[in-house]
C-alpha cells in the first residue's frame, strides 16, 4: 500500500520536525534577538549543552521537571551575561569570545555532570492531541510537549514587540546603527548585554527540552550541533522570529528524515540521513551569502556585515 | 513667535593647547537663517557642537531668547528646543521612515500603538512641505531623501531652532535650492530660527539674513548679507583674496591615440545583488581629464570600484591603453594604473601600518625595493618614504608612524605621493578632496593637473561640481548607473547638470564615448 506508506511517512516527517525542530525554535529565537542588538553568539552551544545539564540536574534533585527548565533557562541567562559583559569591554570582539564561550560551556557542563549520567530525573509530559483516533501512529505523532506550543507562541510575540513595544523599536535601533541610538540617548552597551542574556535564556531552555524531553537523558553526546546551526539558521530567516520559526520546524524535518524513512520500512540510508540537518545548513549559507553581496535584512551593527 | 533667537558671547573652547576656538561674540536673529562660513579648521563644527552640546563650550555663555542657558549635553539643547542636522546621516538604515521618527521621539509608551502613531505622521506630514512615504525603508531612500526625512525629524521634534551642518553637499542644485528655500520659508513665517554652516557663498547670498565668518578659531565679522558682497567674504575667509592657480602649460595633441582607459557597456552589481552601473561605456585619452557628476548612490561606488579591481562586473568590457584589463597587479603594474580612491584610509592603505609601508604598497614586490623577488630592503622602503615624505609635504614627517593615526589631509598627500609617481598612464580619482582644507585641495588639484599635462588620461569622479569645472576637459553626468549626458566645462550650466544628475532631463543623444 503506498498511499499509506506515504501518509505514515508525512506523519512521521512532520511529528519529527516538531520533535527535533522545537529546540532549534528556542536557540534560534534567542540567537536572533541577540543578532538584532548588533551581537553574535557563538557560544550558543556551550550554553545548550550547559542548560541541558542544569537542567536535568535540577529536575533530578527537585524531582520538578519545571524546575529544572526555569534552572535551565537561568544557566544560559548567567552565560549569556557573562558573553555581553566581555564584549563590552573595549576591542573585544564577540566571535573571539562566542568560541571561548563554546568550549567553556560544554567543558563545565560535562566536568559538573559527571555524577548525572546514570540517574533518571523526571521528564517534561507530552500533551495527547491524537485521543481521537484509534491509530497508534497519529496518537504517536501528535503527543507534542507543551515547549512547542510555547515556543511558537513566542515567535509570534516577538515578531510582534520587535515592532510594537518600545524596547523592541530601541533593540532593532541599536543593532542597526548605535550612533545614532547614543544620539537619542540610549546606551547600546546595556542593550546588547540585556540581549544576550535573554537570548541566552532561550538557548537554556532549549537544552533543557534536549535533556528533559527528547532525547530525554543527560550524556555527553546530547547536542549534534544545535546550536551552531542555529547561526546559519537565524541568517537563513533574514533575522525575523516568524521565519525562525519556519526554519527551525525545516531543520528539524531535515533531521527526521531518517527516523520517518524508518517507520515506513526503509533502513538503508540511515545514518546517511541523519547528515541532513548539516547538509541543510551548508546548502543554505552557500545559497545566502555570496561575494559583493551584503546580507538583505542584517542589522547594521552586526560584526558579521560590517 | 515661536522662533528663537541665540545668541554666543565670548565663546571659547580648547583641545589641549591648541585654542580650536577663542572669543567668539554672534548673534541670530529670531527667524532668520544666519550663515556660518569659514574654511575647513576654522573652528565653525566645535562652535556649533558647542551649541547643541556635544562638546560644551570651556569659556563664554550663550544666550536663548534672551536668557542665559547652560547647555553641557545634547539633552539640555533639546530640552531648549535647538536640534541640528549633521552631514552624516543619523537614521537607522534598518528600519522605516516612521518608526526612525517616532524613535527619535525620545519618551515612548511601552506598546506603540501604530494606528494612532500612523495618523498622527500622516497629520503631520500634511502641515509639511515636502513629504516622504512613512513606510519606506530607509535605506531605500535616496541621498537626498535622507537629508530630507533629516530636517523633518528636526521639525517632528517641534525644534525652534536648527543648526545644519552642509546640508547640501549630498543634493543637487534643484534640491539644495528646494530644501534651503524651504528652510527660509520657514523663518519667514516666524516658526524657526536656522543656523547654516556652509561654504557656498551662492547659497549664503540667496538664502541667507545674516553671515558670520570664522578663521582659525577667531570671528572675523558677522553682518547682513545685504551690506556684503561674494568679495569681502572670501577675503575674510582666506585672509586676503584667493590667486588664482596659474595656468599650467599642458602638452596635448588629440590626434588619433589609443584611449587610456576604455569601459564599453560595464554593468556591475551592488552590495544588495542588483545592477548599480547599468551599461556604461566611455574613454579617457591620456592628456585629458573627463570628470563623471552626480549625486552620491548613482552607481559612482560600484563603478570606481570595478575600475580599480575591488568589485566584479557583471558584464562589459574595460580596456586599459588598448588591452582588456581585469586589474589584477601585475596589469597595474605592466599598464601603470593608478587610483587615488574616496575615503583613502580605508580603499587606499592599511591604517595599523606605518607610512612607509604604505607608501610601498604599489611596488614593494619589485627591485629596487625587493631584491631576488622575495627579499624586502627594508632601508630601500624607508629611505623613499623619507623622500616622498618631504616632496608632497606630509606631516608628520615620521615615516614609521601608523598611517592611521595621521589627518585625512596628510594621510590624502600621502596616497597622492604614492599613486602620482612620474609616469602614470591611467589614474582613476574620486572624490579626492571630500573634507580637506583649502591648501591640501590645492596641492591635489594642481597634481592632478600635472598628471594631466605629462600625458595621463585622469577620470575624475566626483560629487563637487565646482572641482569638476575647475578640473575636466569633458563632463559626462551619471544618474542611476547610466551616463546620460555629456558636455564640456565651458559650455556647462550648473542647472543644466543639475537637472540631469537628478534624472529629470533624460538622455539628450546618444553617449558613446
Amino acid at each position: 500500500m503506498a498511499d499509506l506508506d506515504l501518509a505514515t511517512f508525512f506523519l512521521a516527517l512532520l511529528a519529527g520536525a516538531i520533535r527535533v525542530g522545537t529546540p532549534f525554535i528556542f536557540v534560534s529565537l534567542g540567537e536572533c534577538l541577540t543578532e538584532k542588538s548588533g551581537r553574535i553568539n557563538l557560544g550558543l552551544e556551550g550554553i545548550l549543552v550547559s542548560g541541558a545539564m542544569a537542567g536535568y540536574a535540577v529536575a533530578y534533585l527537585t524531582g520538578s521537571a519545571w524546575i529544572g527548565v526555569l534552572a535551565a533557562g537561568g544557566a544560559g541567562l548567567m552565560l549569556g551575561l557573562l558573553h555581553g559583559a566581555i564584549c563590552s569591554l573595549p576591542r573585544v570582539n564577540d566571535i573571539a569570545v562566542g568560541i571561548a564561550l563554546m568550549v567553556l560551556g560544554t567543558g563545565l557542563a560535562f566536568f559538573l555532570g559527571k555524577s548525572f549520567i546514570q540517574p533518571q530525573a523526571p521528564s517534561l509530559v507530552a500533551i495527547h492531541l491524537g485521543g481521537w483516533s484509534d491509530d497508534e501512529r497519529v496518537r504517536s505523532a501528535l503527543s507534542i510537549n507543551v515547549l512547542f506550543f510555547i515556543g511558537v507562541a513566542l515567535a509570534f510575540v516577538l515578531s510582534w514587540g520587535l515592532r510594537s513595544t518600545r524596547w523592541g523599536l530601541m533593540l532593532r535601533l541599536v543593532g542597526d546603527h548605535a550612533e545614532s541610538a547614543r544620539a537619542l540617548g540610549y546606551r547600546p552597551v546595556l542593550v546588547r548585554i540585556a540581549a544576550t542574556a535573554a537570548g541566552g535564556f532561550l538557548a537554556g531552555i532549549g537544552g533543557a527540552y534536549l535533556s528533559l524531553y527528547y532525547p530525554g537523558s543527560w550524556n555527553e553526546g546530547l547536542s549534534s550541533g544545535q546550536g551552531i546551526m542555529a547561526v546559519a539558521l537565524v541568517i537563513f530567516a533574514r533575522w525575523q522570529p516568524l521565519r525562525c520559526l519556519w526554519a527551525a520546524l525545516l531543520f528539524g524535518a531535515a533531521g527526521a528524515i531518517g527516523p520517518a524513512l524508518q517507520s515506513v520500512g526503509i533502513s538503508s540510508g540511515y545514518y546517511l540521513f541523519s547528515a541532513a540537518p548539516y547538509a541543510l545548513t551548508l546548502a543554505v549559507m552557500f545559497i545566502t551569502c555570496r561575494p559583493n553581496q551584503t546580507l538583505s535584512g542584517a542589522p547594521g551593527e552586526l560584526s558579521l556585515t560590517r | 513667535m515661536r522662533a528663537l533667537s541665540l545668541e554666543t558671547i565670548g565663546a571659547g573652547k580648547s583641545f589641549g593647547s591648541f585654542r580650536a576656538l577663542g572669543d567668539v561674540s554672534m548673534k541670530v536673529r529670531a527667524g532668520t537663517v544666519h550663515a556660518l562660513l569659514g574654511e575647513n579648521g576654522a573652528g565653525k563644527s566645535t562652535l556649533v557642537k558647542g551649541i547643541v552640546g556635544y562638546g560644551p563650550l570651556d569659556e563664554g555663555s550663550i544666550l536663548i531668547g534672551g536668557r542665559e542657558q547652560t547647555i553641557v549635553s545634547p539633552r539640555d539643547a533639546h530640552g531648549l528646543g535647538i536640534g541640528m542636522v549633521y552631514q552624516h546621516f543619523t537614521v537607522a538604515p534598518g528600519l522605516s521612515v516612521a518608526e526612525n521618527l517616532v524613535l527619535s521621539r525620545g519618551e515612548l509608551p511601552w506598546r506603540i500603538d501604530w494606528k494612532q502613531e500612523r495618523a498622527r505622521l500622516a497629520e503631520f506630514m500634511q502641515r509639511m512641505p515636502f513629504n516622504i512615504d512613512v513606510e519606506r525603508a530607509v535605506s531605500s531612500l535616496a541621498a537626498g531623501e535622507k537629508q530630507k526625512l533629516e530636517i523633518l525629524k528636526q521639525l517632528y521634534l517641534d525644534r525652534r531652532f536648527i543648526i545644519l551642518d552642509e546640508p547640501t553637499s549630498v543634493l543637487t542644485p534643484q534640491e539644495a535650492e528646494e530644501v534651503l528655500g524651504l528652510m527660509r520659508d520657514l523663518t519667514r513665517a516666524g516658526d524657526l530660527s536656522v543656523l547654516m554652516i556652509t561654504h557656498k557663498f551662492s547659497e549664503v547670498t540667496r538664502f541667507a539674513d545674516d553671515v558670520t565668518v570664522l578663521r582659525r578659531g577667531q570671528l572675523v565679522g558677522s553682518k547682513a548679507v545685504a551690506d556684503t558682497d561674494e568679495t569681502e567674504l572670501s577675503t575674510w575667509m582666506m585672509g586676503e583674496s584667493r590667486t588664482q592657480a596659474a595656468v599650467l602649460e599642458r602638452t596635448r595633441n588629440d590626434a588619433e591615440r589609443v584611449p587610456g582607459l576604455e569601459v564599453s557597456n560595464l554593468q556591475v552589481a551592488n552590495d544588495r545583488g542588483t545592477l548599480a552601473v547599468k551599461g556604461v561605456s566611455l574613454s579617457v585619452l591620456p592628456g585629458e581629464i573627463v570628470g563623471i557628476a552626480g549625486i552620491s548612490g548613482n552607481g559612482q561606488r560600484e563603478l570606481t570600484e570595478a575600475l580599480l579591481g575591488q568589485r566584479r562586473r557583471s558584464a562589459g568590457e574595460i580596456r586599459v591603453n588598448g588591452r582588456p584589463y581585469q586589474a589584477t597587479r601585475t596589469e597595474m603594474q605592466r599598464e601603470r594604473v593608478y587610483s587615488l580612491p574616496e575615503e583613502p584610509l580605508r580603499n587606499a592603505c592599511i591604517a595599523g601600518m606605518s607610512v612607509a609601508e604604505n607608501l610601498a604598497l604599489r611596488d614593494y614586490d619589485q627591485a629596487p625595493l625587493c631584491r631576488s623577488g622575495w627579499l624586502i630592503n627594508r632601508r630601500a622602503i624607508r629611505l623613499r618614504a623619507r623622500d616622498l615624505i618631504e616632496r608632497f609635504n606630509v606631516r608628520p614627517n615620521d615615516p614609521d608612524r601608523p598611517i592611521g593615526t595621521l589627518s585625512g589631509g596628510n594621510v590624502q598627500r600621502a596616497v597622492l605621493a604614492r599613486e602620482l609617481t612620474e609616469d602614470v598612464a591611467v589614474l582613476i580619482v574620486s572624490n579626492p578632496v571630500f573634507g580637506l582644507d583649502f591648501a591640501s585641495v590645492e596641492l591635489i588639484h594642481r597634481r592632478l593637473l600635472e598628471a594631466r599635462n605629462r600625458g595621463a588620461a585622469v577620470l575624475l569622479l566626483s560629487e563637487d561640481l565646482d572641482e569638476l569645472l575647475e578640473l575636466s576637459d569633458r563632463i559626462l553626468v551619471i544618474h542611476d548607473g547610466e551616463i546620460n549626458h555629456q558636455t564640456v566645462p565651458a559650455e556647462a550650466e550648473r542647472q543644466v547638470l543639475g537637472r540631469y544628475m537628478a534624472g529629470t532631463e533624460q538622455n539628450d543623444q546618444q553617449v558613446a564615448s
